[in-house]
């Protein structure tokens, strides 16, 4: 039998509740409204004047031929950062699960890169694979590889990629290990009785018993991605070589804050804000009924 | 007993702040300079707190000249703008259009009552600082323009034996580097749209926008998709698929390919002379930007890049006093040719030239002079006073894309030039709608 408490208070629930309002209000709510509102006006960069324009801001966006090339390297981006970041982390997971030595220094330097502001992990894949001056991008040249992201969009990408994925892996690989640590030994064990090796048992014991674990990480990769990356980008590439880069969030930091453009860069946050929001209702419409919880 | 040591401490520690009669009023400096020049700035900072007891200039590094400016807009907005901002010579027409946001120069000078002679500096450069009626808006800082840096020993080692003057010149002399075993990098250089449009159009007295290149009003329309602009710009895409020119990226993060030797023959910032003195381990110059000869008239003379100091609106006037007196240390003209001298940047009084002119200083250190030869080459045209647009850091970053797309051969030269002109035209037009 389950215990119950009764409050009789009716204040009581929303008192509680107060404080989380309040941060999502101020944090969320209030940034989202003045954004909406911001995205009809055009304003200059100090805020010293401001106009009401209508639609103006969203139709000049949307006959940007440069605004539908940065939806669609979004999607590039989004598609192979969110694959490759859960993938490696799931395996990075699965390994560290097992009864290993070192697993707690093993963990520990899993979860390091976490830890590192996305621009300082920019800077630092920047350098790293900077085409003259990287200590990587050095030896690629060496063997006659024509490493160049400063020109080539292919390489550029990679960079961008294998920033965001690093810095991503981390946040996976720990909430892929507590699922992993949370699947019942027993159940393993009888699969193991009955004679499915491990791979075996794996796709088919531990995958879907951690698939809540899954679809909560690819919800909230995929925001990452559209939102969080754009610092990484701006270290890495600065949206470049040829907007090769600029996926829309950057699109939204570079135009209000390098550009001055606030007004443009509001309704573009707008309409990626509309965006996430739809990806995420298609997400718990569809993904999720696979979901076993 | 030891925890009477610490109290004892934290008590002398509290006195010893607490001590002076009268608050310092403190001003902050916000800055984008790297290398050699930041530590010429906090020197400056230093000595200036130094010099006085009453202010206290905190110099701090915002990141890129872009970045700072970014920073100094968004500090504004949110009501906790610093008191001086470095601000590069593409942000002039952004700032000037700020009324309110920024206290023009001359008056924060005229109220403060410090001794302020526009005369006394060089028209050259505080020319592009001041209204049309010559009240000069901001205090130039670090004046520059670009050069072609030149590693001698490289060059000897490769054959080449005279500096090269003409683009067809440096081209030949990159083969010759490549052929010598440089083989990632013939010429390079820094800033590409500044290089390669902006100084590239000057030097060949051609224009990049109408109106005098907006000096004469925000509505100007740009101009630089000429066949000479994209025959230069088809030369870089021919030299680029072999790496004798191998583009460097927007800003100056390549300027170190320079110092590393990798690129022999470099184009950036006169200013880079501080950070290439300490870090370059070769002997090296500086020579004027080359130009194609069948130009009529080129070499015109180059525009000043570089930043000012803006002073920001809003404070107190106890505060602006502080400002201006910092001003007036800076300007002092023994201050000046010593900035000069060791940074690289031009000197912006008068007298700050002509007394490093008569030290001798130019015969032993021409590579400081080149700069200041390019400025004054000839009269000034039009095309050549300089340049005011308003949005330039991103209008910029758009003919920076464009240039990238031409150079990864994904656009001819022509549809490129024609795409920079097109897209920064829709900058210029939002811009001079909110800037009224």
């Amino acid at each position: 039998m389950e215990k119950s408490a009764v409050f009789n208070s009716k204040l009581l629930p929303y008192l509680l509740l107060v404080p989380q309002l309040i941060i999502t209000f101020v944090f969320f709510y209030w940034p989202a409204i003045q954004a909406f509102w911001q995205s009809f006006l055009r304003e200059d960069a100090f805020g010293l004047s401001s106009q009401f324009i209508g639609f103006e801001n969203y139709q000049a966006l949307f006959a940007q031929p440069e605004y539908y090339k940065a939806m669609l390297t979004t999607l590039v981006f989004s598609t192979l950062v969110a694959l490759l970041s859960l993938s490696i982390a799931l395996l990075f997971a699965a390994q560290a699960d097992k009864n290993l030595k070192a697993s707690d220094v093993y963990k520990t330097l899993m979860i390091w890169p976490y830890a590192v502001a996305p621009a300082v992990a920019g800077v630092l894949w920047f350098f790293l694979f900077h085409p003259s001056l990287g200590s990587l991008a050095r030896p690629l040249r060496w063997m006659g590889f024509n490493w160049n992201p400063l020109l080539n969009a292919n390489h550029a990408m990679i960079l961008v990629v294998m920033a965001a994925v690093w810095k991503q892996i981390s946040y996976n690989f720990l909430f892929f290990l507590a699922g992993l640590q949370s699947i019942p030994k027993s159940v393993i064990e009888a699969g193991a009785i009955d004679g499915a090796g491990p791979m075996r048992r794996f796709w088919t014991i531990v995958f879907p018993l951690l698939s809540p674990t899954t679809f909560f990480l690819l919800v909230v990769n995929v925001v990452y991605v559209f939102f969080d990356t754009f610092g990484i980008i701006d270290a890495v590439t600065g949206g470049g070589p040829a907007g090769a880069t600029t996926t829309l969030v950057y699109k939204v930091y570079a135009d209000g804050r390098l550009g001055g453009d606030l007004g443009s860069s509001a309704a573009q946050s707008v309409v990626l804000m509309a965006i996430v929001i739809a990806l995420t209702a298609v997400q718990f419409r569809y993904v999720e009924r696979k979901v076993q919880y | 007993m030891l925890r009477h040591f610490g109290l004892a401490t934290t008590l002398a520690a509290t006195l010893a702040f607490a001590s002076p009669a009268h608050a310092v009023t403190e001003l902050q400096w916000w800055h984008a300079m790297t290398g050699g020049n930041n530590d010429i700035v906090n020197k400056l900072a230093e000595e200036f707190n130094a010099s006085q007891s009453e202010y206290k200039v905190i110099p701090s590094f915002k990141g890129g000249y872009a970045d700072t400016m970014n920073a100094g807009i968004a500090a504004f907005r949110a009501g906790n703008a610093p008191h001086i901002i470095q601000v590069f010579e593409v942000g002039t027409a952004t700032m000037m259009s700020a009324t309110g946001a920024i206290k023009p120069v001359y008056q924060l000078m005229k109220e403060a009552g410090e001794p302020f002679d526009p005369k006394a500096y060089l028209p050259a450069i505080t020319g592009y600082y001041s209204t049309s009626k010559g009240e000069m808006l901001s205090f130039p800082f670090n004046s520059s323009s670009m050069v072609m840096w030149i590693n001698k020993d490289e060059l000897k080692k490769a054959g080449v034996a005279e500096i090269p003057k003409t683009w067809p010149e440096v081209f030949a002399a990159a083969k010759k580097l490549k052929a010598a075993g440089h083989n990632t990098c013939g010429f390079s250089n820094a800033w590409a749209t500044w290089a390669h449009i902006e100084q590239f159009s000057a030097w060949h007295n051609v224009p990049i926008g109408t109106k005098a290149n907006g000096l004469d009003g925000f509505d100007t329309v740009l101009t630089f998709n000429t066949p000479l602009h994209v025959k230069h710009l088809q030369n870089l895409i021919d030299l680029q698929k072999d790496k004798t020119y191998d583009y460097g990226g927007r800003a100056n993060a390549s300027e170190g390919r320079f110092a590393s030797g990798e690129c022999a023959i470099f184009l950036t910032s006169s200013g880079y002379y501080a950070t290439a003195k300490g870090t370059a381990k070769f002997d090296f110059t500086s020579a004027p930007m080359p130009y194609y000869p069948d130009v009529p008239g080129a070499p015109q003379n180059s525009i000043i890049g570089g930043a000012s100091l803006w002073v920001m609106g809003g404070k107190k006037p106890e505060e602006y006093k502080g400002v201006a007196k910092f001003f007036a240390f800076l300007s002092d003209t023994n201050r000046q040719a010593k900035l000069h001298q060791e940074s690289g940047y031009l000197p912006i009084t008068k007298a700050a030239y002509e007394k490093t002119v008569k030290d001798g200083f130019y015969e032993k250190n021409p590579t400081l002079q080149t700069p200041l030869k390019e400025l004054t080459n000839k009269e000034p045209t039009e095309n050549s006073r300089g340049l005011r647009f308003g949005n330039m850091v991103q209008m910029r970053d758009v003919w920076a894309e464009e240039m990238e797309a031409a150079l990864a051969g994904q656009k001819t030269a022509k549809e490129a030039l024609d795409a920079a002109v097109a897209r920064g035209n829709a900058i210029l037009r939002s811009f001079e709608k909110t800037a009224k």
